[in-house]
């Protein structure tokens, strides 16, 4: 979508835009990049049918019983993301309808739900679903590159698409609140951080493989600590009742 | 206060009630000039209430409150920033201004925001003349834009939501007026608005048409021209038509509406605000079934000639009915007139006086049954009247509907108790046949056997009626169709009676009956109902005022068939002659609601070709046959329905029942129904398909296409499995 | 006017000296935070999570006595000890707890939330995902404590969609916490019953907004709500409800055990505490650290994360508290200290405390360009001058950026910063329109650079974004569109 450096490549090859300025109607239309609207395709119709494992329902009712009874659709967000987990990773036209008839909720609030956060895929995704932050802290750690990386070894995807062998799907995504480990890419549900393009493509080729590398910092810290060596933390926790106030010793 | 914790989630889903105390009122000042409001109220009603107009655009009263499109930003002092007055209550003490330097600047910032993507298209948009982004961007918006992008501007899909409403989603600038109409007062809870940011998108996300009976409102809602009407589409400007005010008879609630006309033809029908009848809401029906009145029109005198009508003039139609009258042998009650449901009150008085000057009491009704005497005793005009009145029913705490699908048979009445509903703890309850009413009810059964429960006091629903402190019965007029009429009324009136506590108090009368005939309840009114005597008479002369639903097996073979109306429906092919009358956009007339409201009509266009008001040609039709009627003009004639009944032309109020005048009511009808046998028949809802009742919306082309697209399920113009363009990668 | 004069002495007096300097003794310098007086103690997941760990390192410990000592002593020792809410917007904690707890509130029948806003999405911000990674035991141990200050009956800890471990981790403390009877009906044998509900979000910034978080715990979608009515009036389910960060609420059990005086003893005055900072960005050791409030900006960077890469005098420029707030150019970033008050004089502000550091390679209008995109792609699209705002200030940003515009372009999308900021339904319009804000004010003469080397090298470029020698001269080009208008 973005990359300050591709611009200049970008703009001028914007084939919509007429080379005579006039008065009227030369505006070219801008189309959404996402599409909100639900269209029948032969493997996303409201035909097919979908519903909850007998784990999920019961993991479903579990997360029911944290609202009130009368809110029961407060679980909408929690039962569409337990739904796309079985449903590999992307929320079918059925799954809402089931999720809404679940929750006893018009299907439209499901569907607002679901076109309004990022996390639910609207479309089938690959096996690996690569999300690469290109958010300011990380580009200027070198996201793009990273992301360049990525589609490349991929075999020249470009965000959003998927492998023609359905195992990777890559999509440029916003802060990930990985900040201090830039740049970063997450797949499924694991952060893998501290990046360069040579570890990119390790964990790339080890999910390719079948293997899961090891989530986390790909470098040599542990988690958000300065790499050179400790600047705080470096002793060990003081146990309890200690520093406390007399009363709380 | 509470609007946004509202949920409308769905039936059996309800929010916190909220039903706030009456406060008292505050004093505050804008632009210098202090002004009083009641307490909650917001402070853009504070600044009306002050003069000072506040431009808006998703802001509407009668919708909660989104404050969503920052038009309507004061300032307000000890505020650093300019305050949205649409969602900033009026605080007292409180010091507005609404036309300082800062408000404009801030005005003209969201007039820029919104005209940034909306296109310039207004040369050809419909809305074009009565939009207020128009209007307002002549006050704050710039001259030019500065908007030039290289990018361009948003494009959005048109979305389809059926033959009424269509969109131009591009000029949609996100108001939700129409979301927040669709869910809180339509109960179509499939419309809202998916994805987010700049493409935020009004729709059903899904491919789907807009069913409610009162899309047609967010046409009026719609402050640009995303949402536009689609039969009017193209046909005129707004500076072009000429409004005549005046009262729908599509049904029996008399809405208040404004008939658009251009030259002789009604170009369209808008609503008119009535806080008492119709808020500003019409049904679809109301709004579009117009066209109707352009096909299918008697223009001219017919008269039977063997088997076809000849084109005939006035006098020697007028002739050939007094002829047949004279040769069918009729005398006393082998005259039969019946009155249909666009018969005005007016032509009704005047055809009740010209049968009974020719002897006869046989007055029917163009319903089932409609030759006997009317099952409830309508002596007393508590019998038949809507009682609570139409926003009385905001109040009920408890209804229960017999026999009735206020849906179909009053929408905009519906859309008060799902209001109701939605933001009280109004329980319904509904004797009949299970229908899709917009709000959730309890269901009790489908015949009188199952009232006669509720009347014993069975099941859980009875014991909240019992409790309740406004109870409220909506008896579907129906019910005296039906053939356990009778026993439903004497049930119902001896349960009234019992229970007189609750519902039938000088504040309160919780017996209403829910009329769907707009010419009913004056026909009630005036005394057309047969007499007993008459009703076992085999007619020889029937004279058809506007009726249309009559059973042709009815109608004896030898009998002389008058057919007075306007569109040349089932009645006119009965009829020996056929008489052409003026349809309720042609004339002006009195029609008195189902709650007893007489209301005028006015005439917006001149009926067409020979035809003529309906109350004069029976004024003409009494002189040709011999008995003039003593009346030559209106104003006599109203003169005569004062003293029929004065409430006929105290227009525009409803006159309360008094307590005991109501019980006494009761009490006769349930002495006159008293040993009525229950068949337990199910109770049948009386319309099948809403768009299509009476002869009006019968030749109507739109209506057509919403019984096609609504009723059938036709989806025309979708795409199929597979067929339509593939979706992109979200 | 009083306070600004006191901040502006220290600043000064630095200003003048370099940083070797001995300094005055009554100027005291903020910073150097000892181990043993940093709250979170497992904040790089040194040690065991689990409750276990935890209670080695003092959590749970006696918390039943500070539950017994009931709501209006934990809000006093919250207000002495000076927290401010730590979430971006500073509101005094103390202050904002007691608003639940208004004369008559115990007549009130609706149930009464907490809700933890643990939506860290702010680019830049890290440092709440180091708690719930670490310390998960410290957070519901505060929204126990909390919940107690403000009589709630249950807390909600809304966790962003993306934290799938630190889900895990919370999850998992919450689970022990139960089973330890620390939490539920007899929450630590105190008699208070309170309940503990993690919530996951799915991806949408704006749900960092109190009253959009509610929304989106409700099931709706994230789009924030009016106020008034406030949330402590009709929040979450239309009950009294007390959105706070997962810092403000981690940090209550330490402060109430440790006493508010040591807590108000670090910091300057009215800016108290200890903080998680998270630098990323151009420095050598990127890291989330918590140190002392009022350090100055330089010497975090120069004590826990290594300098700027390439050393100071290679700095650009510094956003001090995450995307949302003004950048600051070196000279500005050399005086500052990381508090509310020194930032805001600053024109900036402390935000969350995520340091995001350029050095001079940094293609600065770039950098604040995708800030323009993420907020593009952030606006929840419900209010006008946010959803039509953003997207024309990304469009604008991305010409500038490669310099395609006109230099009274600058002013004009300054202009539309302002009619952003302060018009909108919460505070994303504002955070959209000040990075660009800063980014003028400081950065200008970079901007028109670009546009003067784009036009040498395509010629004049028109409003919008259109190169002159693309039109047609054979037409008329109407001259709102500044082709013809001098350099």
């Amino acid at each position: 979508m973005f990359a300050a450096a591709r611009l200049p490549k970008r703009l001028p090859n914007v084939g919509r835009v007429p080379a005579v300025a006039r008065t009227i109607s030369t505006t070219p239309c801008r189309r959404s990049d996402a599409l909100f609207v639900h269209r029948d395709t032969p493997y996303n119709n409201p035909k097919i049918p979908f519903q909850f494992s007998a784990e999920n329902v019961k993991r479903a009712d579990e997360i029911i019983s944290h609202y009130p009874p009368q809110y029961k659709k407060a679980a909408v967000i929690p039962l569409l993301d337990l739904a796309q987990r079985q449903n590999k990773g992307w929320t079918s036209i059925s799954v809402m309808n089931y999720v809404a008839k679940y929750l006893e909720m018009p299907p439209m609030r499901v569907y607002e739900v679901a076109t309004f956060y990022t996390m639910f895929n609207r479309e089938p995704i690959g096996e690996n679903f690569v999300q690469v932050c290109t958010t300011t802290p990380c580009m200027l750690n070198g996201a793009y590159e990273i992301l360049d990386t990525v589609c490349q070894h991929l075999g020249g995807i470009k965000p959003g698409e998927t492998t023609k062998d359905g195992k990777f799907t890559v999509i440029e995504v916003e802060c990930q609140g990985a900040c201090s480990n830039a740049p970063m890419l997450v797949v499924g549900d694991d952060f893998y951080e501290d990046l360069t393009p040579s570890t990119t493509k390790k964990i790339l080729d080890a999910f390719s493989k079948g293997e899961k590398p090891k989530p986390g910092p790909q470098s040599s810290r542990k988690t958000s600590e300065n790499s050179a060596g400790l600047t705080a933390l470096a002793s060990e926790p003081y146990g309890p009742g200690v520093h406390c106030v007399e009363e709380f010793r | 206060m509470c609007a946004v914790t509202w949920d409308f989630c769905g039936l059996g889903r309800r929010g916190i009630s909220a039903t706030a105390p009456r406060q008292a009122d505050i004093t505050l000042t804008v632009d210098g000039k202090e002004v009083t409001v009641p307490q909650g109220s917001a402070l853009i009603q504070a600044c009306e209430a002050a003069g000072s107009p506040i431009p808006r655009f998703c802001y509407h009263d009668r919708l909660a409150i989104a404050g969503n499109c920052r038009m309507c930003l004061v300032e307000v002092e000890r505020s650093p920033k300019p305050v949205a007055s649409c969602a900033m209550p009026a605080m007292p003490g409180s010091k507005v201004w609404t036309n300082s330097p800062l408000v404009h600047e801030a005005r003209e910032g969201v007039m820029e925001f919104l005209l940034s993507n909306h296109p310039l298209d207004c040369p050809i948009c419909d809305q074009g003349g009565e939009c207020d982004l128009q209007d307002q961007s002549m006050r704050y918006g710039a001259d030019r834009t500065r908007f030039h992008e290289i990018v361009g501007k948003r494009a959005v899909e048109d979305k389809d939501l059926g033959p009424l409403v269509k969109t131009s989603m591009n000029r949609c600038i996100q108001c939700t007026r129409c979301i927040r109409f669709a869910n809180e007062v339509a109960g179509v809870e499939e419309l809202g608005s998916t994805g987010r940011g700049n493409d935020l998108q009004i729709g059903m996300y899904v491919e789907k048409t807009m069913n409610s009976e009162l899309s047609g409102n967010v046409v009026d809602l719609c402050p640009v021209g995303a949402l536009t009407s689609k039969p009017y589409a193209f046909h005129a400007r707004p500076w072009e038509l000429k409004h005549t005010e005046s009262i729908d008879v599509m049904d029996a609630l008399g809405s208040n509406i404004r008939v658009d006309s251009r030259g002789v033809q009604v170009m369209r029908v808008q609503p008119r605000t009535n806080d008492d009848v119709n808020e500003e809401w019409i049904s679809d029906k109301t709004r579009y079934a117009y066209d109707g009145l352009r096909f299918q029109r008697l223009t001219t005198p017919l008269v039977k000639q063997g088997d076809r009508f000849v084109p005939a003039g006035w006098e020697d139609a007028l002739i050939a009915v007094a002829d047949g009258l004279k040769a069918s042998g009729a005398t006393g009650d082998e005259i039969q007139a019946v009155a249909g449901h666009f018969a005005d009150t007016e032509s009704l008085v005047a055809l009740k006086d010209f049968v009974n000057r020719l002897g006869s009491d046989n007055l029917a009704l163009d319903q089932v049954g409609g030759t006997a005497p009317p099952v409830a005793n309508v002596d007393v005009r508590s019998n038949y009247l809507f009682n609570t009145t139409i926003p009385a029913v905001e109040d009920a705490d408890v209804i229960l509907l017999v026999g009735t699908n206020p849906r179909h048979e009053a929408a905009v009445l519906n859309s008060r108790i799902r209001k109701s509903w939605l933001h009280t703890g109004l329980e319904v309850g509904l004797v009949g046949e299970r229908v899709d009413t917009a709000y959730g009810y309890e269901f009790l059964g489908t015949d009188a056997k199952a009232l006669a429960d509720f009347i014993a006091g069975k099941g859980e629903f009875a014991k909240k009626f019992q409790a309740a402190k406004k109870p409220l019965i909506i008896v579907g007029s129906a019910v005296g169709e039906h053939v356990d009429g009778a026993g439903v009324y004497n049930a119902l009136a001896k349960f009234v009676e019992k229970n007189k506590k609750t519902l039938v108090t000088p504040e309160w009368n919780g017996f209403s009956v829910l009329q769907r005939v707009a010419s009913r309840t004056a026909a009630y009114d005036i005394g057309f109902v047969p007499s007993k005597k008459a009703s076992t008479t085999k007619p020889k002369f029937i004279y058809l005022l506007n009726a249309d639903e009559v059973d042709p097996k009815s109608i004896p073979k030898d009998a002389f068939v008058v057919y007075q109306g306007h569109h040349g429906d089932l009645g006119a092919q009965l009829a020996d002659v056929v008489l052409p009358g003026a349809a309720y956009t042609e004339k002006g007339t009195t029609w008195v609601n189902t709650e007893g409201r007489a209301q005028l009509g006015r005439a917006a266009v001149p009926p067409p070709g020979a035809s003529r008001e309906d109350w004069k040609i029976i004024r003409a039709l009494s002189e040709v046959a011999g008995s003039p009627l003593p009346y030559d003009d209106v104003l006599t004639l109203r003169d005569r329905m004062w003293e029929i009944s004065p409430s006929l032309v105290r227009y525009d109020i409803t006159e309360r029942t008094s307590t005991e005048l109501a019980l006494a009511g009761l009490k006769a009808l349930a002495e006159r129904t008293a040993g009525a046998k229950v068949t337990g028949a199910t109770f049948q809802k009386p319309i099948a398909n809403f768009y299509q009742t009476d002869p009006i919306s019968r030749a109507s082309v739109t209506m057509a296409q919403c019984t096609r697209s609504f009723v059938q399920g036709e989806n025309y113009g979708f795409s199929e499995i597979g067929k339509g363009s593939e979706a992109a990668y979200a | 006017m009083l306070k600004a004069a006191r901040v502006s002495r220290p600043i000064r007096a630095q200003s003048r000296r370099t940083f070797a300097t001995v300094q005055d003794p009554p100027v005291r310098r903020y910073g150097g935070l000892k181990d043993q007086d940093r709250i979170f103690q497992n904040a790089y997941c040194r040690h065991d999570h689990g409750l276990k760990g935890a209670q080695s390192r003092g959590d749970w410990h006696r918390t039943k006595d500070i539950i017994l000592k009931g709501d209006s002593w934990i809000i006093q020792q919250i207000k002495d000890s000076g927290l401010r809410g730590r979430g971006g917007a500073g509101f005094p904690s103390g202050l904002k707890w007691s608003f639940m707890n208004k004369p008559g509130w115990e007549k009130d029948p609706r149930p009464r939330y907490l809700v933890v806003n643990a939506d860290e999405g702010e680019p830049g911000t890290c440092k709440d995902r180091e708690i719930m990674r670490g310390d998960p035991h410290k957070l519901v141990e505060g929204c126990l404590i909390a919940g107690r200050a403000m009589n709630a009956t249950a807390a909600y800890i809304y966790i962003r969609g993306e934290f799938y471990q630190e889900a895990s981790h919370v999850q998992q403390a919450i689970n022990e916490a139960y089973k330890a009877g620390l939490i539920g009906k007899d929450a630590c044998g105190s008699g208070y019953g309170f309940d503990v509900y993690l919530h996951r979000g799915a991806g949408a910034y704006i749900c960092g907004e109190e009253t959009a978080l509610i929304e989106s715990l409700e099931g709706k979608q994230g789009k924030p709500r009016l106020k008034p009515p406030f949330p402590a009036d009709v929040g979450l389910f239309g009950c009294p409800t007390t959105v706070a960060n997962v810092e403000t609420v981690a940090v209550a059990p330490t402060i109430c055990r440790r006493g508010a005086p040591w807590f108000a003893g670090f910091g300057r005055k009215r800016n108290e505490g200890t903080k998680m900072f998270c630098i990323s960005g151009h420095v050598n050791n990127p890291c989330v650290v918590e140190e002392e409030m009022s350090i100055p900006l330089k010497d975090l960077i120069e004590k826990h994360c290594g300098g700027v890469r390439g050393g100071w005098d290679n700095l650009l420029g510094i956003i001090p508290g995450g995307s949302s707030v003004p950048i600051l150019p070196k000279n500005m970033c050399e005086e500052v200290l990381m508090d509310f008050d020194s930032l805001k004089d600053a024109q900036s502000g402390l935000g969350t405390g995520a340091v995001i550091v350029m050095d001079k390679s940094t293609d600065v209008v770039g950098a604040i360009a995708r800030f323009s995109h993420f907020y593009k792609h952030e606006s929840c699209g419900q209010c006008t001058p946010c959803r039509e705002g953003t997207t024309w200030m990304m469009n604008m940003m991305d010409r500038l950026a490669e310099g395609r515009g006109h230099e009274r372009e600058i002013d004009m999308l300054l202009e539309l910063t302002k009619q952003v900021e302060g018009r909108t339904i919460c505070a994303l319009g504002d955070a959209a329109a000040w990075p660009i804000q800063g980014l003028m004010r400081h950065f200008r003469p970079e901007v028109e650079k670009r546009i003067a080397s784009f036009r040498a090298e395509h010629g004049p470029v028109m409003f919008g974004g259109r190169l002159r020698n693309q039109t047609d001269p054979t037409l008329a080009i109407p001259d709102n569109l500044g082709g013809n208008l001098p350099v």
